[in-house]
């Protein structure tokens, strides 16, 4: 059976994403050059008041090489990967039924403006509950060199119908 | 062991948001969802109103812990959090979320501690288990 069709029989049993999906792992994204406009323009669209993120010699003084990204800066990364699932026709996730569940990074080391980041996506499961569909995804960033940067975590819930 | 300082007044502050704050979040992180800045489209889909980013508000809560370590985003070790609730935000009003972070654990060992954020939006807890682990 093919992954569409398997899609297409499990919408109509109520389920609003393919199970067969869990375990899938995309090719990698990127690679996402990081900028220091980029950050400074997400530190203060939250508000962050850090100089770290705003001025390199604030930065340099904390033994940073560059100005260093606010602890969710990686979301703008991840999303770009995980845009590979949510428009796989596939997976059968009904974007405007999205809702975000849970969000965890674990930072490897921080991420500094001068990166270009590389990302593979990971679906590490799928399941119903209450007739809604729960796809817990992972995305690993990565450096240039291959080295780990952030593992970002993501839970979205994509509402059934009715 | 600890040599590194840390601010506990820090964790507590009142975070704002408006429509023009939406828009800068939604280009900043690239997330253009229209639940986050059209009010039509919000209430086409069940929504009370245009609602902030989960991630605005997570990344805004946050920013406490960040400011705990002496303002150095790189002794934030890791962080996640639960969506439990929304941010309303109506055209022409300034929102205000309050954010309190405790120190839950504290390792001397692995030289980290654990610090509990709340998030408070009109009375409602809009994140929930939101804790970060920090370099302390």
């Amino acid at each position: 059976m093919t992954a569409f069709g398997v899609s297409r029989a499990d919408r109509l049993t109520g389920m609003p994403v393919n199970p067969d999906y869990a375990g899938r792992e995309y090719p990698p994204a990127g690679p996402f050059p990081v900028t220091a406009a980029e950050i400074s323009a997400f530190a203060e669209a939250i508000g962050s008041t850090s100089p770290a993120h705003r001025d390199a010699a604030a930065a340099q003084a904390l033994g940073h090489a560059d100005v260093v990204a606010p602890p969710t800066f990686a979301v703008r990364l991840a999303q770009q990967c995980e845009a590979q699932l949510i428009q796989d026709p596939g997976a059968g996730i009904d974007f405007s039924r999205v809702v975000h569940g849970e969000e965890g990074f674990t930072h490897h080391r921080p991420i500094t403006a001068g990166d270009a980041l590389t990302g593979v996506l990971h679906v590490d499961r799928v399941r119903e509950a209450g007739g809604h569909g729960m796809v817990s995804t992972r995305v690993e960033l990565s450096d240039a060199e291959g080295q780990p940067v952030t593992t970002v975590r993501s839970t979205i819930v994509v509402r059934g119908e009715g | 062991m600890s040599e590194l300082t840390t601010d506990t007044a820090a964790l507590t502050r009142t975070v704002t948001v408006d429509r023009a704050r939406l828009v800068d979040y939604a280009n900043a992180s690239g997330d253009q969802n229209p639940i986050h800045q059209d009010a039509e489209f919000a209430r086409s889909v069940g929504l009370p109103d245009v609602i902030a980013h989960g991630m605005w508000t997570m990344g805004a809560a946050l920013d406490v812990v960040t400011a705990y370590v002496g303002g150095d985003p790189g002794r934030v070790l890791s962080c996640t959090t639960k969506f439990t609730g929304m941010v309303v935000v109506p055209e022409g009003e300034t929102v205000e979320v309050l954010v309190e972070g405790v120190v839950r654990k504290t390792d001397e060992e692995a030289g980290t501690q654990t610090i509990e954020v709340a998030a408070t939006c009109a009375g409602e807890k809009v994140l929930g288990r939101c804790q970060a682990v920090v370099r302390a």
